[in-house]
C-alpha cells in the first residue's frame, strides 16, 4: 500500500485563523492540479477539503488536514482536537448549523459543510467525540483519471 | 410564463462576453487583472455573499458577484474553479485579498453599482445565471 502513495503532504490548521482558513485547501488544489488530474476531480476534491477546513478553523481548537495521492483515489483527513460534534447525523443535515453571527459574516455556517462534503466525495467517514475532536476520513475515486498515468 | 423565461436563446445571437466587455458595462475598477486575464470568456454569473451556497451549487467557470470582502472570497474562486469575482457596493477589498487575487490570478473587479443593478447590466451584455447551463 505504502509504495502505491504517488504524494503527499499535511498542514497543521489553527481554530480561529480566519486569516489562513483556506490556505491548506489551495495548495492542495494546485498540488492535484500539478498532479494532473481533471479539473472536475480537483474540484470535488478541494471543495471536500475546503469545507472540512473551515469547519476546523470555524469550531476546533487546532487540526490537521491531510491528503494522500493513490494511482486510485485522492484521500483527504481532517483530524481535529476541540469540542466534537454531538450528533453527526443532524449535523450532517442541510442547513444545520451551530455558527456565530460573526462566522455567517464572513460568508459560512450555512449548515452545508458536511452535506457537500458528501456530495462531492465517493466516500465519507466522520467519527466525533464531545469535548475531544472530529476526525473526517474523505475519499475521491480517481481511477486512472490523471492524464498523465 | 415562467417557463419561457427559463429558455435560453437558441438563435445563435448570444454575443461574446468578455471580462473586459463587463469592465465597461458596468464602470469597473481592475482591481486585479492584466490584459490576457479579462480576455476570460464569461456566459454565466451567480451573485451570492453565502460562501458555503457557492461552494454548494456554482458551477466551474462562472463569475461570482458580491459584497464580501476577505481572502476566503478569493479561495472560495480559486477551489471551485470559478472566472473570477465583483466586488460590489464599492466596498474595498483588504490588501490581502488583492494580493492572494494576484497570487493565485483570479480576476477581481470592484463596482460602485449595488447587487441586483450589477446583475442587470450584466444580463443587458448576455450574461446568464447558472440556471441556464442546465439547457
Amino acid at each position: 500500500m505504502k509504495d502505491n502513495i504517488v504524494f503527499s503532504q499535511g498542514f497543521e490548521i489553527q481554530g480561529g485563523d480566519f486569516v489562513r482558513a483556506g490556505e491548506a485547501s489551495c495548495q492542495i488544489v494546485e498540488a492535484l492540479r500539478e498532479l494532473a488530474f481533471p479539473p472536475g476531480v480537483v474540484r470535488r476534491a478541494g471543495i471536500a477539503a475546503y469545507e472540512a477546513e473551515m469547519n476546523m478553523v470555524l469550531y476546533a481548537e487546532r487540526g490537521t488536514l491531510a491528503m494522500t495521492v493513490t494511482p486510485d483515489a485522492i484521500m483527504i483527513f481532517a483530524d481535529d482536537h476541540g469540542q466534537g460534534i454531538p450528533d453527526v447525523e443532524l449535523a450532517m443535515q442541510n442547513g444545520y448549523s451551530t455558527a456565530t453571527p460573526e462566522i455567517r459574516e464572513m460568508g459560512f455556517g450555512a449548515g452545508m459543510g458536511l452535506s457537500n462534503i458528501k456530495k462531492n466525495s465517493d466516500k465519507m467517514q466522520i467519527t466525533s467525540t464531545v469535548g475531544k475532536g472530529t476526525k473526517v476520513h474523505i475519499v475521491i475515486e480517481a481511477n486512472g483519471a490523471r492524464s498523465n498515468s | 410564463m415562467r417557463s419561457s423565461l427559463r429558455m435560453r436563446p437558441n438563435d445563435g445571437s448570444r454575443p461574446l462576453v468578455r471580462l473586459e466587455d463587463i469592465v465597461d458595462a458596468i464602470g469597473a475598477s481592475v482591481l486585479v487583472g492584466d490584459k490576457s486575464l479579462l480576455q476570460r470568456e464569461i456566459t454565466t454569473a451567480s451573485a451570492c455573499d453565502l460562501m458555503s451556497d457557492v461552494l454548494a451549487f456554482a458551477k466551474s467557470g462562472i463569475l461570482l458577484i458580491t459584497g464580501l470582502t476577505n481572502s476566503q472570497v478569493v479561495r472560495t474562486a480559486v477551489i471551485a474553479d470559478l472566472s473570477g469575482v465583483i466586488i460590489v457596493r464599492g466596498k474595498q477589498p483588504e490588501t490581502a485579498t488583492i494580493e492572494l487575487a494576484r497570487k493565485m490570478h483570479v480576476p477581481l473587479l470592484g463596482t460602485s453599482m449595488h447587487m441586483f443593478e450589477t446583475c442587470s447590466e450584466l444580463a443587458k451584455i448576455g450574461i446568464m445565471g447558472t440556471c441556464y447551463d442546465t439547457f
